[in-house]
């Protein structure tokens, strides 16, 4: 029987990154684990609120956490964004009583929801469920030759200690994921920098100056391309970077290894 | 029947101006056993005391009860005028009246009321006091230290010095440890080795001092003044016996591809080797793991070119037991791994080095043959950038809570030599705080700034990042501008946290000495004891109690090296007769308290009791009085109340407590 995960895509999947919703939820019944969308999903809100009190854009995360619960699934994300904000407010529902109980009071469940789910983000699965030995095994065209910088930004890996995704000054995940894949990964040291995209509209000079750092040492360590997990980075460094760096969703370079037609 | 007197201090007006003393001496005289009770200023004193050895006289008195400050305090002194008196120390009791009573209260009422029920208690124990003779043990006289950096060498020349037999043990092939690695020595700037050397050779000529190299402590046995230590010879493939040390093994060896310990991992050294050319001894050891006769069978150069026929390829390790009556550890420390900081690229730039890399750079035998190079390419650095308390006092588990002490200075001494020796080269230190309290210190930084232009920068690095170009950008914050800095660096030096050396933790617990939560090494006494360990004979020198410098760590070694003496000179010791023994009849073999014994005292025979006419064999806990420090703890573990502990049997402790309540 076939993985199930309760799945979260988010907003931005089902428009403007919609590819990284495709790909990935080929890639995965091609690795033999499923998707299941979670039903009337809302919007993560995009940014995890660090005032305590607040409660009220917390709840789309909880319910979302409590389908998931229903289900006795894990929940999984793809968006660097939603990652961070369901995993926190997960952390919240777990150990911070007064977020919890206010919630819970709001929300009127059936039983308590107290951060039970599991929230992994994709590449957590690809790593510890699936495993990257049985990726390289299932990659039919190997990108051999190919020299890929993981952007991580800063979504993913900060707070360490809730996030638990990787060593957030070293981390290795994607590192070791373009390898499954036959590539050579370049390391270079503002991999896990902030591209600046939360100012993109605000700051443009700002986000020039940011996104701009970050491409120019990954095409100084030599990286031909960039990929990334988070769709307001792609966007960011596309648009303000002034590189022509090319930047992919890293599900797309997982369909193209394994050899999917990744257009719908 | 005891005849008890009871005594009240008035500590001046420590403990008379909250506790009415008449009226807690005239309140013991109405308690069993009590034909005497008095008051006076100052009990400790020599009128004191001689008004308690009158009274033993003129009362006959057979126990006393001293109402007074802690036993910590005056115990010993109270037991002693007690056997001048002549009655058994162990006769005498402490009612502790004032840290536990007038110190602490306010209330003169409430607080008689307390020092009444405490001088209760203490007359109810003495009812049942039994007097105990202390016994003797011999002392050998020989002393063990453990670690052969600048620490133990000084522990060893200075017993050695007083006359008596020293061994040292060091893992390593060569005594000299972390000094030995060292170019300069903060204030004066001497050269390291030029004032090492001669104490490593002081002790090899010794005719007092034993050195074993290359050897670790497998196992420990006894007690103070009677230790057994099994000593781990690991195989060195040379016989000490017959090299010359002309070192040709180590020119011909062919496998030269490992990296050497004593440079740090920044250059290589042969299969067979000494850590550094002024070695003692100079006798080169095999790395098994590295030599190609030993992995293949094959090869054999170094036996070929040895002259002296000192090679011998089937050397086994070995284990020599010696006996001692004192353990000194001098184990020191080393640099902490640095894997949880990758935030300054050490692991992902060979530019970004640790101080003691920047040592071994500096020195004339190092890797660089003392010249200030780059270790990615070789080219000279023009900027360079020191960051302090990397993993030192760090407010999370990431990195270490304490100061490492000796950072501020050796960081304002490699800052002040690149200046002196390379003016046109730039150096920047971020700082926390600068430490530096010690004879001469802060005049020494003062003039890395002020004469050397040193740019110290208070504030913290946040990251390093390693350019294409091969350059270091050092992003920092700068707290009194109040603004971030960005520098551009060739060469990051990062002053790495020390901690105790590894090995330590399964020291102690041979040892059963105490370490903290950082692995130090813990003292009997943080003020007044700081060379002993709490268990008797085991004594503390250098780091592995605490970070220290050079100079401290020769004062502490000295200190140490004079309690060893004063404990070698006595032909035997007074054992304290308060230790646990166990009821035949009660005891079922359980062993529950040998496993609660921190001491290793209790072992299990089996003996034959007579059992109310049954005879039969049983296994019985059998308490060696020697290692017991009675500290009860066997006492209250044992499920069938078959472990007493004389001078605070149960009895007793039941008796205070009912005294209490009554």
């Amino acid at each position: 029987m076939a993985l199930k995960y309760s799945y979260y895509p988010g907003c931005t999947l089902k428009n403007k990154a919609k590819s990284l919703d495709i790909t990935a939820r080929k890639c995965a019944s091609a690795l033999g684990f499923e998707l299941e969308e979670i039903e009337n999903w809302q919007c993560c809100g995009g940014v995890y609120p660090l005032g305590s009190d607040e409660i009220a854009t917390k709840l789309s995360s909880v319910r979302a956490l409590d389908y998931a619960k229903s289900k006795s699934q894990k929940l999984v994300t793809l968006c660097s964004a939603c990652h961070h904000v369901i995993k926190r407010v997960n952390d919240d529902m777990k150990n911070v009583p007064d977020t919890r109980m206010r919630a819970n009071n709001y929300l009127k469940l059936d039983t308590p929801y107290c951060g039970e789910t599991q929230v992994l983000h994709y590449l957590e699965v690809l790593r510890d469920e699936i495993g990257f030995d049985n990726i390289a095994k299932a990659v039919k065209n190997p990108l051999k030759g190919v020299k890929i910088g993981a952007y991580y930004g800063c979504m993913l890996l900060r707070p360490s200690k809730i996030m638990e995704f990787d060593n957030p000054e070293n981390p290795q995940i994607m590192e070791d994921f373009i390898k499954a894949l036959g590539a050579q990964s370049v390391i270079f040291p503002y991999r896990n920098e902030c591209c600046g995209g939360h100012v993109a509209l605000k700051s443009p000079e700002s986000a020039q100056k940011l996104s701009g750092k970050v491409t120019r040492s990954a095409e100084g360590f030599g990286a031909d391309m960039l990929i990334t997990a988070c769709p307001l980075c792609l966007y960011n460094l596309n648009k303000n970077s002034q590189s022509d760096i090319p930047v992919y969703y890293f599900t797309e370079l997982l369909a193209k290894a394994l050899g999917i037609d990744s257009e719908e | 029947m005891q005849r008890i007197g009871v005594f009240v201090c008035h500590c001046g007006s420590n403990i008379a101006a909250t506790v009415d003393v008449k009226r807690v001496a005239l309140a013991m005289l109405s308690e069993n056993g009590v034909v005497f009770a008095d008051d006076y200023q100052y009990m400790c004193s020599e009128s004191g005391q001689l008004k308690i050895a009158q009274a033993v006289k003129e009362h006959n008195l057979t126990g006393l009860v001293i109402c007074s400050c802690s036993p910590r305090m005056h115990e010993a002194t109270f037991r002693k005028a007690a056997e001048k008196a002549g009655i058994n120390p162990y006769m005498v009791e402490i009612a502790n009246i004032r840290e536990q009573c007038s110190w602490i209260h306010k209330d003169i009422e409430q607080a008689t009321q307390k020092a009444i029920i405490l001088a209760r208690a203490a007359v109810a124990k003495v009812n049942l006091n039994s007097p105990l003779i202390a016994g003797k043990s011999p002392v050998k006289k020989r002393a063990l230290v453990i670690g052969g950096g600048i620490a133990g060498i000084q522990t060893a020349l200075d017993i050695a010095d007083a006359g008596f037999e020293v061994d040292i043990v060091e893992k390593t092939p060569s005594i000299g440890g972390k000094m030995s690695q060292l170019d300069k020595t903060f204030p004066t700037l001497d050269c390291s080795a030029c004032i090492l050397t001669p104490k490593m050779v002081d002790c090899a000529a010794h005719e007092k001092i034993t050195i074993f190299t290359y050897s670790e402590v497998e196992n420990v046995s006894g007690f103070v003044g009677n230790f057994t230590v099994d000593i781990k010879k690991k195989a060195r493939y040379v016989d000490s016996a017959k090299c010359t040390g002309c070192g040709l093994c180590q020119e011909k060896c062919p496998s030269k591809k490992a990296l050497s310990e004593f440079n740090c991992g920044l250059s290589n050294r042969s299969a067979i080797y000494t850590p550094f050319a002024q070695a003692v001894p100079n006798v080169p050891v095999i790395d098994p793991l590295q030599c190609i006769k030993l992995k293949t069978g094959k090869c054999g150069l170094c036996e070929k070119v040895c002259a002296a026929n000192a090679i011998d390829y089937t050397q086994k390790d070995e284990i020599i037991t010696r006996e001692y009556g004192a353990i000194v550890v001098a184990t020191g420390f080393d640099v902490i791994n640095l894997d949880n900081y990758d935030e300054y690229a050490y692991s992902q730039s060979k530019d970004v080095i640790t101080s003691l890399e920047l040592e071994r750079i500096m020195n004339a035998a190092g890797p660089t043959k003392g010249h200030l190079e780059r270790m990615s390419d070789g080219k000279a650095p023009k900027n360079i950038v020191f960051v302090q308390c990397v993993g030192s006092r760090c407010a999370d588990n990431k990195g270490k809570s304490y100061c490492s002490k000796i950072c501020c200075m050796y960081t304002a001494k490699h800052a002040m030599l690149i200046r002196d020796k390379y003016p046109d080269v730039n150096v920047s230190v971020f700082y926390i705080d600068v430490r530096t309290p010690g004879k001469n210190f802060d005049e020494f930084y003062r003039r890395a700034v002020e004469e050397y232009g040193v740019n110290y920068i208070k504030g913290q690095v946040g990251k390093v990042t390693p350019e294409p170009d091969g350059s270091l950008t050092v992003h920092g914050v700068d707290l009194i501008d109040g603004r971030q800095v960005k520098i551009s660096a060739d060469m990051v030096v990062l002053a790495a946290a020390i901690e105790p050396n590894a090995s330590v933790r399964q020291l102690a617990t041979q040892l059963t000495a105490s370490i903290d939560t950082n692995n130090f090494l813990t003292e009997a006494h943080p003020k007044l004891r700081p060379v002993e360990s709490p268990t008797a004979g085991v004594f503390l020198s250098g780091v592995c109690q605490g970070p220290k410098d050079i100079p401290e760590t020769v004062s502490q070694a000295g200190a140490a090296a004079a309690k060893v003496i004063g404990l070698l000179a006595k032909n035997e010791l007074t054992t304290n007769p308060c230790t646990a023994h166990s009821d035949e009849l009660l005891c079922n073999g359980c062993s529950a308290c040998a496993n609660v014994c921190p001491y290793g005292a209790i072992s299990y025979q089996d003996k034959e009791v007579n059992d109310h006419g049954i005879r039969e064999t049983r296994r019985i806990a059998m308490v060696n009085t020697a290692l017991c420090q009675g500290c009860g703890a066997c006492t209250v573990t044992c499920p069938s109340g078959a472990m007493d502990l004389n001078g605070f049997s149960n009895k007793q402790i039941i008796a205070e407590v009912d005294a209490i309540c009554r």
